[in-house]
């Protein structure tokens, strides 16, 4: 009797739990399932778009997307009324970006100042992972070189190899929720500087972040620090920008200020002349347009 | 009265062991949309799903990051500005369907489904037609069904509006077999 007892309540209970064991717990036993399935995925958007004012970002066209970028920077505040503040005068870099595959990219480009022309290749060789710390950062390595065609009959022996600068970027980015940020050591070659003094390879650290205001707008900014003692026959600056980001579609606009002129890594590096403190601030904007070239191979 | 018992005892932990639980982690929801301007076309082949044939539960669980569109652009966007897939990673679904059904042997039976959908943190109560099908052991179910972005607090600026449906259709096919 005593036995029947014990069966009687495990049976009892053995209903109890079956009652139970519906509804949350059918959901919570999907939720389960998902969890311990749960594969590796990788952070997107770290940034908006390739560039967070004048440096690149980790981020890279998809495959078969191009992007179509302008980059517009009047002249300096400071310039006076007779310039219009700086509207009178313009430079313009107008580029290509062009997504190989989901992680390897190539672009080019040509800025009005000194006419010059700049290609690039950039490789994603680490992506940051959801969730898990497995890969804390995203990591790119870029490799830019860049020539300029500005005409000078008094030098003849300026040839293409003495008019070539070469660039190599390591871009190491992490988001935070709404925050990322990017550190980018910079090494530059210059085949030819103005005097003995100033040296051909040129050592820079990047620093850059993005503030996402709202799910479509976001407060970018820049520093690139340039170590003393590598250009000295001019008088530069480190390079300080600031861009209000906003995106529409296939769009990214943003409004740019910045002490550089130049839109290129050897010339916002090497060669900012303006200050800030000076108000030599250069207002712009940077439009940049995905085209889709190939449809994405992804769906059947 | 002991053997009764033991044998109801058996009986009930036979029937726990074979309660007629039917899952998938492979199942299949596409969400498409068509405008003069646009065509969205995003697609999740790693939908969890799970059926109860005898207490007609029926519940659905995906990771909003598996869908997959056609422009990676637009995948961006939905993650980023859309659906917040950081904040909001899942979506799911949990409800019973009513209907005649035998699933004990094959055959195509159509059901209403009546539960509650959770996506981007809002759940709404739905009603929607669907059909299972018993054929082999396997059982499969079939729905189309349309929401609104809006019902669900997934904002769309009105810039891109037009190049958005008011209503998203909603495709789900899933093929589950017995726990």
């Amino acid at each position: 009797m005593n036995i029947s007892k014990i069966f009687l309540f495990i049976f009892l209970f053995s209903i109890c739990k079956n009652l139970q064991a519906q509804d949350t717990t059918f959901l919570s036993m999907l939720n389960d399932s998902v969890a311990a399935h749960a594969k590796t995925t990788y952070v997107t958007g770290t940034f908006k778009g390739n560039h967070i004012v004048n440096m690149q970002t980790v981020e890279s066209p998809a495959k078969g997307a191009m992007y179509f970028l302008i980059m517009h920077r009047f002249g300096a505040l400071n310039s006076g009324a007779y310039n219009l503040f700086g509207l009178d005068n313009a430079t313009l870099r107008l580029g290509f970006d062009y997504g190989i595959t989901d992680l390897l990219s190539v672009g080019v480009g040509r800025t009005s100042l000194d006419k010059a022309f700049d290609g690039y290749i950039k490789y994603k060789f680490l992506r940051q992972t959801d969730g898990s710390n497995k890969n804390p950062v995203t990591a790119d390595l870029l490799l830019g070189i860049s020539n300029y065609t500005q005409r000078y009959p008094d030098k003849p022996y300026l040839d293409a190899s003495y008019r070539t600068v070469y660039n190599a970027q390591l871009l190491v980015a992490r988001k935070f929720n709404k925050f990322s940020l990017q550190i980018v050591p910079t090494f530059l070659h210059y085949n030819l500087v103005p005097t003995a003094q100033d040296a051909n390879n040129i050592f820079a650290l990047g620093l850059g972040g993005r503030i996402k205001l709202t799910n479509r707008m976001s407060i970018t900014s820049e520093y690139t620090y340039l170590p003393p003692n590598q250009v000295v026959s001019m008088t530069v600056y480190n390079s300080l920008s600031f861009a209000w980001e906003i995106e529409t579609g296939g769009h990214v606009f943003q409004l740019v200020f910045s002490n550089s002129q130049g839109m290129t890594e050897p010339y916002y590096i090497t060669r900012t002349n303006g200050s800030w403190a000076n108000g030599d601030i250069y207002f712009g904007f940077n439009i940049s347009r995905n085209f889709n070239i190939t449809k994405h191979a992804k769906l059947k | 009265m002991k053997k009764i018992l033991l044998l109801i005892f058996i009986c009930q932990v036979f029937l726990t062991v074979h309660s007629q639980v039917y899952l998938t982690r492979t199942g299949f929801i596409g969400f498409y949309s068509k405008t003069p301007f646009e065509d969205i076309r995003a697609e999740n082949n790693q939908v969890y799903a799970a059926i109860d044939t005898r207490n007609k539960d029926i519940a659905f669980v995906l990771l909003m990051k598996g869908f997959v569109f056609t422009k990676e652009l637009m995948q961006e966007h939905f993650n980023e500005n859309y659906a917040e897939t950081d904040k909001f990673p899942k979506a799911n679904f949990i409800g019973k369907f009513s209907g005649n059904a035998d699933f004990s042997k094959d055959g195509v039976y159509p059901v209403t489904v009546n539960g509650n959908l959770t996506i981007h943190g809002i759940s709404h109560n739905i009603q929607i037609p669907a059909t299972l099908q018993m054929k082999a052991g396997k059982l499969t179910g079939h729905a189309q069904f349309y929401i609104k972005p809006e019902e669900f607090n997934i904002r769309i600026p009105s810039i891109v509006r037009n190049k958005i449906e008011e209503k998203m259709n909603i495709i789900v096919d899933i093929s589950c077999t017995p726990k």
